[in-house]
């Protein structure tokens, strides 16, 4: 590149320090405050590094002794795995076929875009009506009825990313298989599907961490632990008489590790998903 | 294969999709309509038809004028902030410098943080006796005392959209970011030979590059906003005071703390209705930029 000025590199160092600062400061912190003495963090002044680490917060909340805190964020913990998968599966099952069906149809392109649309609806525009027909099923307070509510959000979303990626490849790859005698699924299953398969991981990482930080519908159709997932458990530690911060900062570590590693891993998958479609903050 | 068998086939295909989206919003969108002309509540008997009572409170009532302006507030400072860190960090992040791999690597961190973990972080971060903000800030001298930033009606909003903002900055950044790897070699530097200064550079060689990929990100996340729940309920529930106090939670309130489920729908769907002129105006800004720089 262009011969840099050494006050230029010395700015430029500068300001990505900040940027680093800014972004891992309030992380860390978490994360200090999890393997804090209860005593460091309600100390004054603040005892900002603890002088002996404990990690003993995550044994407790990772054990399963029966009506202990622990035994509660595990169940939530397993609650949360369960909604978010069984709703990630089943938005792809829907997403796949619609999503190929009008990539390669273009004429009935606008149905997808109404579907797309649903996106911009506010959650409370369709909430208490869906409470009265969960209620009605018996699903208030179920996984599997929760698992249902978020296909409102993961399926719409899951189509718009799955159409772009069946966009991207070619249909002559499939007119050709076809020449040679393949029916329409035997096309599918040997050609479309795995050349589809990235953007179909992709589709599922999405979905699956948008059901994982879903709150507003977990919060009104859950109300224990059979069907509470992490964000309301997260929720009411945060808002109840909890004194240790510590133990809600180690409940926000272990419900943010599944979707920050995948984040850091997944990095440019993602970065290409988000570019391509855009997506949910 | 003929146009009227593939159309046939394509509709099948969609069929399970089309069926469970009229299922989970088509019907539950069309019942909150009706519930919104009746005096139902969440618990009990139907409720009457009451026309359009619900509507004429709803829109002639303090709360709500006073709730849209909080909304707004909290949208337009918020978005606003998060567009220009968000190219600044882009910007920066564009350049040459040591440890840029990790930085990148590690603005997808706030991105990832789970929305309730975001907001609980900074509940704990602002908290008025135990806090880090206060701790720092009367460390280093610039506070006389604690404050309670989210009890104080005049710094909880603004508690708030710097919580929200440093979560979402990230995204818009790492979205301009492979915006500005588009951008030729061969132009920025042209433009360096024809003499153009760096804020000249930007407006008429970079920004051009950037303007479709950030219109996208300013409407989703102009849309996020203005739905906002999420955040503010696990920080502040809408208090104090009300200060805090979004069209979503006062949906909340209304159908389900007030359980008025006939009331909170006819202000549910004024809330849609707000989001879907919001996107229509956006859908108009997105035609427009495409056709200009196709």
């Amino acid at each position: 590149m262009e011969r840099k000025s050494f006050l230029f590199s010395f700015f430029l160092h500068a300001c990505a320090l900040l940027l680093a600062v800014i972004i891992l400061a309030p992380v860390l912190w978490l994360f200090i405050m999890s393997i804090s003495p209860a005593a460091d963090l309600t100390a004054k002044p603040l005892v900002w590094w603890p002088q002996a680490v404990d990690f003993s917060r995550y044994a407790t909340l990772l054990s399963s002794v029966e009506n202990s805190a622990g035994a509660a964020f595990v169940a939530s913990l397993t609650n949360s795995i369960l909604v978010a998968g069984m709703a990630t599966i089943a938005a792809l099952a829907l997403a796949i076929p619609a999503a190929w069906a009008v990539s390669r149809t273009p004429s009935v392109g606008w149905s997808l875009y109404m579907v797309i649309a649903t996106y911009m609806l506010p959650p409370v525009a369709l909430a208490v009506p869906l409470y009265f027909g969960l209620a009605h099923l018996g699903l208030l307070n179920s996984v599997f009825g929760l698992a249902l509510v978020y296909l409102t959000i993961l399926a719409p979303f899951t189509t718009w990313l799955m159409k772009s990626g069946f966009d991207a490849i070619p249909r002559e790859i499939e007119a050709a298989a076809m020449m040679d005698g393949a029916g329409l699924f035997a096309t599918l299953r040997i050609i479309t599907l795995p050349l589809a398969a990235p953007v179909m991981a992709t589709s599922a990482l999405f979905a699956f961490l948008l059901a994982w930080d879903e709150f507003f519908y977990a919060l009104l159709f859950t109300s224990d632990l059979r069907a509470k997932t992490l964000t309301v458990a997260i929720a009411d530690l945060a808002g109840g008489r909890v004194s240790d911060y510590g133990l809600i900062a180690t409940a926000g570590v272990l419900a943010a590790l599944p979707p920050v590693v995948i984040g850091l891993v997944m990095q440019r998958a993602l970065i290409s998903g988000l570019t391509s479609g855009g997506v949910k903050g | 294969m003929s146009g009227t068998s593939m159309t046939t086939r394509a509709w099948l295909l969609m069929l399970p999709l089309l069926a469970v989206m009229i299922a989970v919003i088509g019907w539950p969108l069309a019942d909150t309509v009706g519930l919104s002309f009746t005096d139902a509540k969440l618990v009990g008997t139907a409720g009457n038809f009451v026309g359009i009572d619900n509507y004429v409170k709803t829109l002639t009532s303090s709360n709500f004028q006073r709730t849209l302006t909080t909304t707004t507030i909290f949208a337009v400072i918020s978005v606003f902030a998060e567009m220009v860190l968000g190219v600044l960090a882009a910007l920066l992040l564009n350049q040459q410098f040591y440890g840029r791999t990790v930085l990148r690597a590690l603005m997808i961190l706030p991105w990832a943080l789970p929305t309730v973990v975001n907001a609980t972080l900074w509940r704990l971060i602002y908290n008025p006796e135990y806090g880090a903000l206060n701790a720092a800030l009367t460390q280093i001298g610039m506070l006389d005392a604690y404050r309670s930033w989210l009890g104080e009606p005049g710094t909880a909003l603004a508690s708030l959209i710097i919580a929200d903002c440093w979560k979402n900055f990230p995204l818009v950044a790492l979205i301009a970011l492979a915006a500005l790897q588009a951008v030729p070699r061969d132009i920025t530097a042209a433009s360096l030979v024809d003499g153009a200064g760096p804020f000249s550079r930007f407006r008429f060689v970079i920004l051009p590059y950037l303007a479709g990929p950030l219109i996208v990100a300013l409407v989703l996340r102009t849309i996020e906003a203005f739905k906002v729940f999420d955040i503010i309920w696990v920080m502040t529930r809408g208090g104090p005071a009300n200060s805090t106090r979004t069209l979503s939670i006062l949906v909340y309130q209304e159908a389900f703390s007030f359980q008025r489920a006939g009331s909170g729908a006819s202000l549910a769907l004024i809330v849609t209705l707000l989001v879907a002129v919001l996107a229509a105006v956006y859908a108009m800004l997105v035609r427009r930029t495409a056709g200009s720089t196709a």
